[in-house]
């Protein structure tokens, strides 16, 4: 519990800013809503025929004129870029950080194991982005509220739900390639969520990309997928939570022999 | 029990010099210095001792405990004071020392405060602001606050004034003397020869000699220091032979009767003979090898 609290407290600056900064822009986006639908007549058309780039967001499939589509569209490029890129910062920098500030020395100098510095380290990264999609989730409804518009709770949950899954994947992932880095990772991390973003928005694009959606998390994230089916893709979501408990246990198994220089 | 106890630790870091095939034996309650330069292997072999890195071949024991297999048992009884001291930014003095003592689970209250005052550390200051004998002095309470049995400094004194120094050692030998054994690793000769009993000195990653302070300097050999004029050209035993204007200064490993004779042939108007330090048998294991 000690190392728990002192990873929260070591990451309490950036875990505000990050927060701070998606909710807003999140409700930002809530805010334009109201204005969005009013114009849907001129801008509906508009955003419905801008060829792959409307394929590449959903947009083909998801009408933005109504509350839950706009969410998934709009919203959702905040909260699953900026919580994929705030998760794998996290994630990468978790255990990697304490060898390029020689600060590991400092802890694993005290009796403490290295399996249970490795738990610690990630229970403390699973609370903050626990807490993080638990605050943006609120606002999120409170925004909703505000605007006056029925909150689809369903919908709402269901994207939530699959970006904080998106994120604890490449959390995990970047968790286990910070145990093998001395280095602090930031490049590789921000690369990595931003990489697989990317491949889902290419995998959007035409159909012989389409299986390259099985290769990023933002695949089970497709808000168009989602508020069709209303439900998450089961098969990917399984995938996506198995490929991070490998990432985890690699993790234990790299960190409890490596070499502390 | 010894408090240290090495049979043939070797850890290597590819075609980088590790350590090879380090025996060292610390008995409790020893103050033992480890001596050697910069890069000779004095951090790697610390390293291993305290888990960080793993051997390649051979065994460590501290206490009786294996170095590989019982890292926590160990550490709860070992206080380690690091060459390089790093620190959270952030954090103020007594946040580190309180996680230090967190992580023990052990209320160090007492004497953190107490060591605190002897070494004037300011423990309500960041860590970010503190001079780099400050964060030393710091390291040096997370070392010593949980009245380990066993203390291993890495290059302690290290950014610290001659005072604390003085203040730092007389911490040691209290500690010492209430029964604590003291690993000192060191480059500089003269406090390791004020303070340990017992040393090793290693030379590219192996233990060249080791045993009590006095048996490393009483070798044989003596350091003649005159004024004046000597025939020593034809005398055996003669080795870092200075000639100045006023006389001549050497170290001598031969019989007394020729260095008698060679001197009394001679126009001497001063003679001093000594037992060499530890830093001429220092620099002399690190010149060509061999004993005195």
């Amino acid at each position: 519990m000690t190392i728990v609290k002192h990873e929260l407290r070591q990451g309490r600056a950036a875990f505000v800013l990050w927060t701070a900064a998606i909710a807003a822009l999140l409700a930002v986006c809530v805010f334009l809503f109201p204005e969005m639908k009013s114009e849907m007549d001129t801008v509906g058309g508009l955003f419905a025929s801008m060829g792959s780039f409307t394929a590449a967001f959903g947009m083909d499939r998801l009408s933005i004129g109504t509350l839950p589509g706009f969410y998934a569209v709009e919203c959702g490029s905040i909260l699953g870029l900026g919580g994929a890129l705030f998760a794998s910062l996290l994630g990468v920098s978790a255990l990697a950080k304490e060898e390029r500030d020689r600060t590991a020395e400092f802890l694993l100098t005290h009796p403490l194991s290295r399996t249970r510095l490795v738990t610690a380290k990630l229970a403390a990264v699973l609370i903050q982005l626990t807490a993080m999609n638990g605050l943006i989730l609120a606002l999120a409804l409170l925004s909703v509220a505000l605007i006056g518009e029925p909150v689809p709770w369903r919908a709402l949950l269901l994207l939530h739900g699959a970006y904080y899954l998106l994120q604890t994947e490449l959390a995990c992932v970047c968790f286990a390639l910070g145990a093998f880095l001395r280095r602090g990772g930031a490049g590789l991390g921000m690369g990595l969520a931003a990489g697989t973003y990317f491949l889902n928005l290419l995998a959007n694009m035409t159909d012989q990309a389409r299986p390259l959606k099985a290769l990023t998390p933002f695949g089970y994230c497709e808000g168009a997928d989602i508020l069709a089916a209303g439900a998450l893709n089961a098969g990917r979501v399984a995938v996506g939570m198995g490929l991070a408990c490998l990432a985890l246990l690699a993790a234990y198994r790299q960190y409890a022999t490596k070499d502390i220089r | 029990m010894d408090a240290i106890r090495t049979r043939a630790l070797t850890r290597s870091y590819g075609r980088a010099r590790g350590i090879t095939n380090i025996d060292l034996t610390v008995k409790q309650g020893d103050f033992f210095g480890f001596i050697g330069p910069n890069g000779a292997g004095k951090s790697t072999t610390i390293r291993t001792l305290l888990g960080l890195i793993r051997p390649i071949s051979g065994q460590g024991q501290i206490f009786g405990l294996d170095i590989t297999g019982d890292r926590e048992r160990i550490l709860a009884r070992v206080g380690y004071l690091p060459a390089e001291t790093a620190f959270w930014p952030g954090m103020r003095v007594r946040d580190v020392l309180r996680l230090s003592a967190e992580l023990r689970k052990k209320d160090c209250g007492r004497t953190a405060a107490e060591l605190c005052q002897r070494l004037g550390l300011d423990t309500a200051r960041r860590v970010e602001e503190l001079s780099l004998g400050s964060r030393k002095k710091a390291a040096i309470v997370c070392a010593l606050q949980h009245e380990p049995d066993l203390l291993i400094l890495d290059e302690p004194t290290s950014g610290l004034d001659p005072l604390m120094q003085r203040e730092f050692f007389d911490i040691l030998r209290e500690r010492n003397r209430l029964g604590a054994t003291v690993f000192l690793s060191s480059h500089i000769l003269s406090e390791v020869q004020r303070s340990c009993a017992r040393a090793a000195i290693i030379r590219e990653g192996s233990i060249i000699a080791q045993g009590s302070v006095s048996e490393l300097t009483s070798t044989g050999a003596r350091r003649v220091s005159l004024r004046g004029r000597a025939p020593l050209d034809r005398l055996g035993g003669v080795r870092d032979l200075r000639l100045t204007p006023e006389g001549a200064d050497f170290l001598y490993s031969g019989e007394t009767a020729p260095l008698l004779q060679a001197l009394a042939a001679g126009d001497i108007r001063d003679l001093t003979i000594s037992e060499p330090d530890l830093e001429e048998v220092f620099l002399h294991y690190y010149g060509k090898g061999g004993a005195l």
